[in-house]
């Protein structure tokens, strides 16, 4: 990947791609989200942590305009989020592969529904899988890959078609742990090589504390930010070392003070 | 099954219950049963005459063209009652009546609205063959995987987009099962079909057969349909293997 740009037309590093402004939510008498407020920054990687129940997933959908606020909006590089959008794409918890195509379909699947010709999106989707480090599995099916490659599977699909958000529930929770490490340590280099801005939904702390520009806290019932905190020394760190910086290990501490009380 | 360690092809145990109705048949026990091996005779002396290759393709053709438009207008009915709560509502009660109806009494009903021809055959046909394939086709849709609809959603996918690349194919394992069952209903709908509206087809040969007492005629032409029956339904079986892999991951 050559040296990205620091501005260009999708916006300028540092300022908000993203913009969640007063997002409420209610299921009937549930309230999901009350009254939520928050930006992502373009071209960083910001984590919405919390415990289970606490919205987060909620959040990201209705970002990704799968779910329609009941109050609110979303703005995405300026535009205003009516429903799903080629500017965002979305990475599932649970692989969301289509079981009766292969790697290479899957991956150019985004491309397709966006009626881009086979040759052309075969060829995309090719150099993707090469990324993830799949060549040589185009032909097989998500059955036959193990939980960690159909990971990869989704993430190149998202990367296919190239936007400029990437929306990540919870990608990591159904892989094994030494897996998980890995595609930490990958996502690291993604976010510093690729111009996007990243959402990340995840339940574990250090996940987030290793991954992120800036970590949301959200807190459950009705959710809201209950706090935002931007580590500063561990992006120049090598990614070997981070888990053995001070920052790191006061952030996870600081992080699971205020947590706590929340788990029963 | 093994014998004397010997594996045995499927469906061996025809071969026993062939040879009891041999037995039975040459016993001279009743008229109405005649040894197999006088009905097979018989069996290939009137496959090649006009007669019976006139009644095959008028079965055939009332018989496909029911499975047909069973499985046209069964399959998108029953994916859209599987995505669509209102549509749901509206159409699982009758549905569920008309698949537990006996429809051989509607039949009449059928000669008064469409006449005593092919049309009221056909449209019998497809009538005891749709109802299982709209709801097994509703239960295919009923158990996808919410996050694939999510997935296509996300990626700008048309509603035309999730019908023909989401939801027909991840309900296919249970659409084929339904076509599979839909088609047996079908060899029965066609031949009450032919024996009730008009005498044609197989239904005029069973007829013709059993008045003048000509048995071994008639379970000539039943063997060849029971053994057509059995082919149809064992290829759409073999089509739903094919999809398997996928069936119990999705």
């Amino acid at each position: 990947m050559d040296t990205h740009q620091t501005s260009n037309e999708h916006g300028v590093a540092g300022t908000p791609a993203v913009s969640a402004r007063n997002i409420s939510k209610t299921y009937g008498e549930v309230e999901a989200l009350r009254n939520l407020t928050l930006e992502f920054p373009h071209g960083q990687l910001t984590s919405l942590l919390g415990p289970s129940g606490c919205g987060k997933t909620t959040l990201l959908k209705i970002i990704a305009g799968l779910l329609e606020p009941t109050s609110g909006e979303v703005e995405v590089n300026g535009r205003p989020v009516t429903g799903p959008g080629p500017d965002r794409a979305f990475v599932f918890q649970d692989f969301a592969l289509l079981p009766w195509a292969n790697v290479l379909r899957n991956v150019g699947f985004g491309l397709e529904l966006r009626g881009m010709a086979a040759s052309e999106r075969e060829a995309i989707a090719e150099k993707y899988i090469r990324n993830v480090g799949l060549a040589g599995f185009e032909n097989s099916y998500p059955h036959e890959l193990s939980g960690g490659m159909r990971q990869r599977v989704g993430l190149a699909r998202a990367l296919a078609v190239d936007s400029e958000v990437l929306l990540m529930d919870e990608p990591f929770s159904a892989v094994d742990e030494q897996t998980r490490r890995k595609f930490q340590e990958d996502l690291l280099s993604l976010v510093a090589q690729e111009n996007k801005t990243f959402l990340f939904v995840t339940h574990s702390i250090e996940e987030a504390v290793y991954v992120s520009d800036q970590i949301a806290i959200l807190l459950p019932r009705p959710s809201r930010v209950s706090e935002i905190i931007r580590p500063q020394g561990l992006r120049s760190k090598d990614v070997a070392d981070i888990r053995r910086h001070p920052e790191y290990l006061d952030i996870v501490d600081q992080i699971w003070d205020s947590l706590r009380s929340y788990v029963e | 099954m093994k014998i004397l360690g010997i594996r045995l092809p499927g469906m061996s145990s025809l071969i026993l219950w062939g040879l009891l109705w041999e037995a039975v048949g040459q016993s001279g026990f009743t008229f109405f049963l005649p040894p197999l091996s006088e009905v097979l005779a018989t069996l290939f002396a009137i496959i090649g005459t006009p007669a019976f290759q006139k009644a095959l393709s008028e079965t055939a053709q009332a018989f496909l063209a029911g499975v047909f438009s069973a499985v046209v207008i069964g399959i998108p009915v029953g994916i859209l009652m599987g995505k669509n709560r209102w549509v749901d509502e509206l159409l699982l009660p009758w549905v569920n009546i008309f698949l537990s109806a006996p429809l051989t009494a509607l039949v009449p009903v059928l000669m008064v609205l469409f006449g005593f021809g092919m049309k009221s055959i056909i449209i019998t046909t497809t009538l005891f063959a749709i109802w299982i394939i709209i709801l097994n086709a509703r239960a295919g849709v009923m158990q996808i995987n919410r996050s694939l609809v999510e997935m296509a959603l996300s990626f700008g996918a048309s509603p035309w987009d999730a019908f023909v690349k989401i939801y027909f194919w991840a309900a296919l394992p249970e659409i084929l099962g339904g076509v599979r069952i839909g088609v047996i209903r079908a060899v029965k709908g066609v031949i009450i079909g032919q024996l009730l509206i008009s005498i044609v087809g197989f239904g005029a040969l069973f007829e013709l057969y059993s008045a003048n007492f000509l048995m071994s005629h008639f379970w000539a032409v039943l063997i060849v349909l029971f053994a057509l029956a059995f082919t149809v339904s064992e290829l759409l079986a073999g089509l739903e293997r094919r999809v398997a892999y996928y069936a119990a991951k999705r």
